[in-house]
């Protein structure tokens, strides 16, 4: 998912019975679906959990600007690139809106970036593979989106305020994400066979690593466990991933691609897909800084932060000088 | 390093007759950068709408709704401000 | 389309030209600025910067799709933009100049965006209702691109000693192509003669104030009007605009006839 395997500093889940009056309060709010806001108490666990979360759903939002952009400058149709353009802008968007949701819980923008850039922070896996194509483009948008959106949706639920109230938002100008996507790739199947076998080039590829986006199962993650008590995530990452393979089938299927999984096929008695275990030598290698555009990725973000310290300085002098001006016209006219 | 831009929270009129609402927030240099930024970020510019901004820091807030011993009102702790987006009616209650 | 057609008495060629011209500024453009999605020096810049260069695709299609309608060819926009060789491309050089860093972004935006406001606020009132109406559109657009690009112009200006002398050496090594904005042919004279356009020239004076005052606010130093660049108007370019258009027209090239 856009944030991937967040630890929460528990050992186990405790009982209400174990805990201590403040903190059973607060989960006791927690379990009756109150929202929790940034002045009130809430256990450092929590508070510092979110923050890797929220942090790592914004990177991500961020991060993933880059794939998608490589493309803006090479949309086939003016349109295609204003749609391109707009959707990257998006991300840019939702990662401001995360930012600020992390902002609340104590920690500064500026700190999450140096997170991201000296690599203490994570994003999403999926951010580190290439687009070779402009299927690929569409593939984003299909699957990526897609398996975002999966996650996404239970999050506006989330307990804490700020980061549901994000989702919320992003959520709703997320709706046309995934469905240019989609379209953009029926567009290209009805096309020439050249057209056609790029698509199911950008499937092949694509499939895998967005399985991984939901990360390894964590049906024994005592990490999972707790953000789930503490409702901070809703669903198991086998839910959600058996949730988008049933979705995304069909879709497939109505495109006449070939999802490239040979162990993929209905299974009647559970209402699912049965399907292939992905490759989680290749999700930990990708993590862990080894996936093709790893090094890439960083290196823009970090370019554009470091080649743009005159110009935010040169705000903050002018910004200064202008208070400064200001009231010394003030004192003069006293 | 520099010092890092403020943080604004941004109010919005959508419409005539209508309060402004928070929407959300940003970093700007100063107010009328803020502005400008809150027309680009949370409004898409639209026309015809009313921006207000304020500095975060400046937003004197009432303590938290749950007194008393349970609740301490945790002062050495972190909050920098409150962030609320606006809820699209269609969501309903929240 | 069954929308008024065009003047007759309007010579079409000189029409087709101009719309050529102000089309290509803003696709040429548009591609400039989309190039900083992702890049730009903070998130608030970076989704700023996209609404302009939205903004100037949304214009581009308005105007070559209007040229394409001129020609009488059955080109649409797109034909237009992708399926073009360079010495077709009727925009300023201006416009085609690689971003620089984003002072120099910021720099050319705001010598394009003080023309481009004073240029289309003429063409408002064009006698031309087609072009009047686009031009009424992209005006409002355009007023906010330069109130914004002058306003960092002024502020980097008078920001740190560095952001200055970032943007005194943008403006320096842009000035030079700023004349091209202010020169007339053959078909501009026809335009104007027929109300469809004013004359370059007569934007002069305008932009100057615009300019000057920014300038002086910002504490940078206007260069003198030297030697200026020209050449795109009539479609010869320098050699960035075949990159721009190998990487803008790689699908379409590649893939002849296919669909998107």
């Amino acid at each position: 998912m856009y944030a991937q395997m967040v630890k929460t500093d528990a050992a186990r889940v405790r009982s209400l019975d174990e805990m201590e009056p403040h903190e059973r309060a607060f989960q006791e709010r927690v379990d009756a679906g109150q929202k929790i806001e940034p002045k009130e108490w809430m256990p450092e666990g929590y508070r510092k959990t979110l923050v890797r979360q929220i942090s790592q759903h914004a990177h991500s939002e961020i991060v993933g600007q880059l794939p998608e952009g490589n493309w803006i400058s090479r949309a086939p149709t003016l349109e295609r690139k204003a749609i391109l353009l707009a959707k990257v802008q998006d991300e840019a968007g939702h990662g401001l809106y995360l930012y600020c949701a992390a902002e609340t819980l104590g920690i500064s923008r500026d700190q999450m970036y140096e997170q991201l850039h000296s690599g203490k922070a994570k994003y999403s896996s999926i951010f580190n593979y290439p687009t070779l194509t402009w299927a690929d483009i569409g593939a984003i948008g299909w699957l990526v989106d897609g398996a975002a959106i999966m996650n996404q949706v239970p999050l506006q639920r989330c307990s804490y305020g700020p980061y549901a109230r994000a989702m919320v938002r992003i959520c709703k100008e997320e709706s046309f994400h995934q469905r240019q996507g989609f379209d953009a790739l029926a567009r290209m199947v009805k096309g020439t066979p050249a057209q056609k076998a790029m698509v199911q080039d950008a499937l092949n590829r694509w499939w895998w690593p967005s399985l991984m986006m939901f990360g390894p199962s964590d049906d024994a993650s005592v990490h999972s466990a707790q953000s789930m008590a503490w409702k901070i995530k809703q669903n198991s990452n086998d839910e959600l991933r058996q949730k988008f393979v049933d979705q995304t089938v069909p879709q497939a299927k109505y495109l006449g691609l070939t999802v490239p999984d040979p162990d993929l096929k209905w299974n009647e008695e559970k209402g699912g897909h049965d399907f292939g275990e992905p490759d989680w030598e290749e999700f930990f290698n990708v993590i862990a800084g080894n996936g093709p555009c790893n090094a890439e990725r960083l290196d823009a973000r970090k370019k554009a932060w470091s080649d743009g310290a005159w110009f935010r300085d040169g705000l903050t002098a002018h910004a200064e000088k202008a208070a400064d001006r200001r009231a010394a016209a003030k004192i003069a006219a006293e | 390093m520099s010092s890092e831009w403020p943080l604004w929270e941004v109010f919005i009129r959508g419409q005539h007759g209508l309060n402004h609402r928070h929407v959300g927030s940003l970093h700007a240099p100063d107010a009328e950068m803020a502005v400008n930024n809150a027309r680009d970020v949370y409004t898409r510019r639209n026309e015809g709408v009313s921006i207000w901004v304020v500095r975060s820091s400046e937003i004197t807030a009432s303590a938290p709704s749950e007194k008393g011993p349970l609740f301490d009102p945790s002062n050495s702790k972190v909050y920098r401000h409150p962030t609320f987006f606006d809820i699209p009616d269609e969501v309903g209650h929240m | 389309m069954a929308r008024a057609a065009l003047e007759p008495a309007v010579d079409q060629a000189a029409l087709l030209e101009f719309l050529l011209r102000i089309g290509d500024n803003a696709l040429i453009l548009g591609h400039r600025v989309s190039e900083w999605c992702g890049h730009a020096p903070a998130l608030e810049e970076d989704i700023a910067l996209a609404n302009t260069a939205l903004d100037l695709i949304g214009q581009t299609q308005l105007w070559l799709g209007l040229a394409g309608e001129v020609e009488g060819k059955g080109r649409s926009a797109d034909d237009l933009a992708y399926l073009r060789d360079g010495y077709d491309f009727r925009n300023i050089l201006l416009v085609e100049r690689p971003n620089g860093d984003f002072g120099k972004t910021l720099m050319r935006q705001f010598l394009f965006d003080a023309w481009h406001y004073l240029l289309l606020k003429a063409l408002k009132g064009s006698t031309e209702t087609r072009i009047a109406e686009i031009a009424e559109k992209a005006f409002k657009e355009v007023s906010y691109h330069l109130d914004r690009s002058r306003d960092l112009v002024i502020r980097l200006g008078d920001g740190t000693a560095e952001s200055h002398s970032r943007m005194q050496a943008a403006l320096d090594d842009l000035w030079p192509y700023t004349g091209e904005m202010f020169a007339a042919d053959a078909v501009d004279a026809a335009l104007a003669e027929a109300g469809v356009i004013a004359e370059p020239q007569s934007l002069k004076p305008g932009w100057d104030e615009i300019v000057t005052e920014a300038f002086t606010e910002g504490t940078l130093k206007k260069p003198a009007d030297g030697y200026m660049h020209k050449g795109g108007r009539r479609g010869v370019h320098t050699e960035h605009l075949g990159f721009i258009l190998s990487e803008m027209q790689f699908l379409q090239r590649a893939y002849p006839g296919a669909t998107w």
